[in-house]
């Protein structure tokens, strides 16, 4: 019995070890490569070391300066040879080798000979190498047999010459370009690949030319194409003419519109499918046109093949975030994909379905998800829970199944990222849904019990400690918090120490109970544990009266920008004077460019200091009141996203943002001089403000000095009717002083020149003066407020282009929050209903339903109805509407 | 040339043949996207590792691996691998590598395995050469492709009787060298 089994095993060692190139050496293959300069050649012999140097170069081994030039000049010896598999081989390495210039003179000739044999392997394959290691000079020698090429009657000559002509296209476009009656000739050719290699030479010998592609489309979509390849070459042109002929036809049909969806009916899968593709991406693409496309793709998704099955879900998922409705006839081959062995398809189809679910779908799909969740990887996963999170978002109705779904996969095995994602959105949705407070809180309680990830658990406390004490019933949570103080490493234990100090600073009635705790905590083993709990015990044990320091300290966020406290800390010398954190600057340091892009990227979740779309307005309004002018405006209410005044890639870059103060409007000008040689001084905007009687200027504070590539912010305020959506349009000139830089030294000249510089103008609208806060049960908000209030009014919208389109300018114009998935018009409605929330200047809730009518062709009518605490600002909203 | 119109043309940005071990074969880059050898080693064997699980056999199979398409096929202990942008039409994809599966099948008379390849590399390293042309697609007919490769291959297995005397020596003095070094 052990004999055949060791015989086994014998052969199997034997079968892997074996390989012709075993314990190969470069040195030795060098050595070998002599045979190339025997007088009398052995072809096969010639062609096993080539093969043998190929296979060096393939496994990532280099050769020398000397050692590649002394290879190439001895495969030059072998152009001898009328071998033609040797000759194979020599071209083949011939390229690897990538000759320099004074090496490639030497093959020159051999190479044009080969290009004017009577054997067209020869020929094609010389015009291959010989374009691939030629420089610009010796293609106009050899530009005669290339045009003959380009039309010769074999199709792997022509094709050689025109793949060739592509190549050398980028490096030498004059020359190539004298080509185009032969490659135009050539585009008419029978054989199939000639022609997809002729039109792609053809269309970017033209491209600058947008006349000259356009009457190459047109010509082309009118004939035949034979092969797929160029066919796909054609609809991606195509989609190019499109999309640069832009919305000039709004009326009619869309040019060339009909030829793509005539190659949804193509033979060949690649032309359906990309012509589906080039469909779905049309600039602004109707549910009409997207139909037949769909369809489509919908077969696609029952393929047996894993390609056409993946190809056509990733692409309907592309659809569903723009046309979720216009997907949602897919929704039962998506389902059974859910399942599929090709976890990307899988999870491709998960998050459609997500997208495109509605909210009677969604327990049903979550119970599906659970069961796949299970066996696909972290990184899916991720996927899946971002998309959970953005539906429930969606749907604040369904938070509890989705928020059970989370802290389930919260409690199974998975990775930090994965871990964190979840995270991430419990806490999102506790912020943004006020109904999932409660049980997220206790999920994530539940969570650092057993958690493994010191980061996650510190973020999380310190998010309890913020959120908890909030809660009805704050004292639940304490038990949590004290257990990590006695079960978790040093750095968890501190900031479960910080947690309780908060919940004691807020919660008067757990104050005695959390001083005990905190007491205890006096006695562990590592200083910054015991440092916290001294510290919160003499903070919360002072007077009644430091009450609101202690909040301050505890819960106020550090006005100071830690870099520059970071900085100070650095050149504080240890003396006599106490470091003074009063003396650090505060004003934001300016940050390089780059980094301001990328900061771009809202964080959002835990690593988002406080909240996610709090955050802005917080950090802006720590900003503005570190300036003393400000101080006395009160409370910002709101910030505006960024305006651009400028063009992008002017000379001076300048955005604003606009604050909403009750009294006040403060536009802050973010300058960016995007000119090296420059540094500019005293930089303010003045505003001319006539278009805005109602607005007053108070003050105006201007950046010092704004040099190269560092954005500044120069600010002007404005008084205002107090509580009012007062409107206006402001015009704006940044003025200067421009001070020449040495390029060399760096150095600023000590002269400057005013200048100006035109911005473009600014509008107050009423939409700043309504924060966009949802609701997760509008029904009940609704009812909740005094019918009362409500104020109702019609409103014809004139003729639209389409419903959503009417929906949708509304919205903007309120600048209010969609509620439950209402800003989506499904296809096709003749009416449809849009629930809006918000909160009006001087912190007023108010409620808007919508409800749009298409009447006659295109008209679009509007009954608004406004219920709000305060009846002026439903009278307010309708004044909005009135005049936008 | 402005990027976008070079991206209009259906590309490649590599073809790769491992073993079962995830050791290279054969490859070849056409985008600058891997630089350096180790960079492209990097990648395969992330490739590799990341589609071991899958079931590649029958059909070809398909996933993103940073921002790239690669359209996958194993057979025996060899595993073709294909490269393109995530902008690019997946079926073009899934056509190179099936011109590449199938011309190496046809050129290997049907018995494709590891030792049949690098015995074949020279074939191998030309079919690749007649499918791609610096990341455009030169031709993805297997038959033609396998055409244009075997025509120019010397057959290894071809009986003594039409080697040359010359080359039955060389070949004799291969097979002994390759018994020594065993």
């Amino acid at each position: 019995m052990a004999q055949p089994l060791a015989k086994k095993d014998d052969d199997r060692d034997d079968e892997a070890d074996y390989s012709p190139f075993m314990g190969i050496e470069k040195g030795a293959v060098l050595q070998e490569a002599r045979v190339f300069n025997d007088p009398q050649l052995d072809a096969r012999r010639c062609s096993q070391v080539i093969t043998k140097l190929l296979y060096l170069l393939n496994q990532g081994e280099t050769f020398t300066k000397v050692e590649a030039t002394e290879v190439f000049f001895s495969v030059t010896k072998l152009f001898q040879s009328r071998d033609l598999g040797l000759r194979r081989m020599v071209y083949l390495i011939i390229k690897e080798l990538s000759p320099s210039a004074d090496e490639v003179i030497i093959v020159t000739s051999s190479l044009m000979k080969d290009m004017n044999s009577k054997t067209d392997m020869y020929r094609a394959n010389a015009i291959r190498v010989l374009c691939r290691i030629t420089d610009g000079t010796l293609l106009t020698q050899i530009e005669r047999y290339l045009k003959q090429a380009i039309v010769d009657k074999n199709p792997v000559v022509a094709s050689a010459a025109l793949v060739s002509g592509i190549h050398l296209l980028q490096t030498n476009p004059e020359i190539v370009k004298r080509w185009s009656n032969e490659v135009q000739e050539a585009v008419q050719s029978r054989a199939a690949l000639v022609q997809f290699h002729a039109l792609a030479l053809l269309h970017q010998i033209r491209q600058n030319d947008r006349l000259a592609v356009s009457k190459l489309v047109t010509s082309l979509t009118r004939g035949s194409v034979r092969s797929p390849l160029a066919q796909c070459l054609l609809i991606r042109y195509t989609s190019q003419v499109i999309r640069e002929s832009g919305n000039n036809t709004q009326s009619g049909e869309r040019p060339f519109y009909d030829f793509l969806e005539s190659c949804l009916r193509h033979k060949s899968e690649m032309v359906i499918f990309e012509a589906a593709k080039a469909i779905t991406d049309l600039n602004g693409v109707t549910t009409r046109e997207l139909t037949p496309a769909i369809t489509v793709l919908q077969l696609f998704l029952s393929s047996s093949k894993p390609v056409l099955r993946f190809a056509a879900v990733r692409t309907l998922n592309k659809v569903a975030m723009t046309h979720p409705m216009a997907v949602t006839n897919c929704n039962i081959d998506m389902e059974s994909l859910i399942s599929d062995q090709n976890r990307s398809i899988a999870t491709l189809a998960i998050t459609t379905l997500l997208k495109t679910g509605n909210e009677s779908s969604v327990d049903r799909l979550m119970k599906q998800i659970t069961n796949f969740m299970s066996d696909i990887a972290d990184e899916f996963k991720i996927v899946v829970v971002e998309a959970i999170r953005s539906l429930c978002l969606k749907f604040p109705l369904k938070y509890r199944s989705l928020m059970n779904f989370l802290s389930n996969i919260l409690r199974e095995e998975g990775g930090f990222d994965y871990k964190k994602a979840i995270v991430d959105s419990i806490v999102i949705l506790i912020r943004d849904i006020p109904d999932a407070k409660e049980s997220g809180l206790l999920h994530l309680c539940e969570f650092i019990e057993d958690c493994e990830f010191t980061y996650l658990s510190t973020q999380i406390l310190h998010f309890i400690g913020i959120e908890g004490p909030k809660t009805l019933d704050p004292s639940k949570y304490i038990r949590y918090i004290y257990n990590r103080v006695h079960l978790e490493n040093a750095t968890v234990r501190a900031s479960a120490v910080s947690t309780l100090a908060k919940f004691g600073a807020s919660v008067d009635a757990l104050k005695p109970r959390i001083f005990v705790l905190l007491r205890r905590c006096l006695f562990d083993s590592d200083d910054e544990v015991r440092d916290r709990a001294t510290l919160y015990l003499s903070t919360l044990g002072g007077d009644l009266e430091n009450d609101e320091d202690v909040r301050d300290f505890l819960f106020g966020s550090l006005d100071t920008p830690l870099a520059n406290l970071e900085s100070s800390l650095k050149n504080y010398v240890p003396s006599e004077v106490a470091f003074d954190i009063r003396l650090v600057p505060k004003e934001v340091k300016s940050q390089p460019l780059t980094e301001k892009k990328a900061q771009g990227k809202k964080p959002t979740g835990l690593g988002a200091p406080p909240s996610a779309p709090p955050s802005t307005v917080d950090s802006y309004e720590r900003q503005l009141l570190s300036i003393p002018e400000f101080a006395n405006f009160g409370k910002l209410f709101k910030s505006s996203e960024p305006v651009e005044l400028t063009e992008a890639e002017t000379e001076y870059a300048v955005n604003v943002v606009k604050h909403i103060f009750d009294t006040h409007v403060v536009f802050q000008y973010n300058c960016t001089n995007t000119i090296p040689e420059q540094l500019l001084e005293d930089v303010f905007v003045i505003v001319d403000a006539s278009e805005a009687e109602e607005f007053s200027q108070v003050f105006s504070k201007p950046v010092r000095s704004l040099p190269y590539d560092s954005p500044g912010q120069t600010f002007v305020a404005f008084e205002k009717p107090e509580g009012l959506p007062t409107t206006g349009k402001f015009s704006n000139t940044l003025k200067f002083i421009v001070k020449e830089v040495d390029p060399t030294s760096g150095e600023a000249e000590d002269d400057g020149v005013e200048d100006e510089y035109q911005l473009e103008d600014l509008d107050v609208v009423a939409a700043d003066y309504i924060l966009r806060v949802g609701v997760s049960n509008f029904r009940n908000a609704w009812e909740s407020i005094d019918p009362d209030s409500e104020r109702v009014d019609e409103y014809g919208l004139g003729p639209r282009e389409s419903l959503s389109e009417a929906v949708n300018t509304v919205i903007n114009l309120l600048g209010m929050q969609p509620c439950e998935g209402t800003e989506v018009v499904p296809p096709n409605s003749r009416s449809h209903t849009c629930l809006l929330s918000g909160v009006f200047i001087g912190g007023v809730k108010v409620l808007v339903r919508l409800s749009f009518g298409l009447d006659g062709a295109k008209d679009v009518a509007m009954k608004l109805s406004v219920r709000s605490d305060d009846v002026s600002v439903s009278d307010a909203i309708h004044e909005i509407v009135a005049s936008g | 040339m402005s990027p976008s119109t070079l991206e209009l043309c259906p590309s490649v940005k590599n073809i790769i043949l491992l073993d079962s071990d995830g050791k290279r074969i054969a490859v070849k880059y056409f985008s600058d996207d891997w630089p350096t050898n180790s960079a492209k080693e990097t990648f395969e064997k992330f490739v590799f590792t990341k589609t071991q699980k899958t079931n590649a056999r029958t059909e070809a199979e398909i996933a993103i691996f940073e921002n790239n398409i690669v359209v996958y096929k194993f057979v025996q202990d060899l595993q073709f691998f294909v490269t393109g942008s995530d902008e690019e039409n997946e079926l073009i994809l899934s056509s190179v590598l099936q011109a590449f599966f199938d011309s190496v099948g046809i050129l290997l008379r049907g018995n494709v395995d590891k030792k049949a390849a690098l015995e074949n590399l020279d074939v191998i390293l030309l079919c690749i050469d007649e499918i791609i042309d610096g990341g455009i697609i030169l031709e993805t007919d297997p038959n033609v492709i396998a055409g244009k490769a075997a025509s120019n291959s010397i057959d290894s297995g071809a009986p003594l009787s039409e080697q040359t005397l010359g080359q039955a020596f060389a070949s004799a003095r291969e097979h002994l060298t390759r018994s020594f070094l065993k």
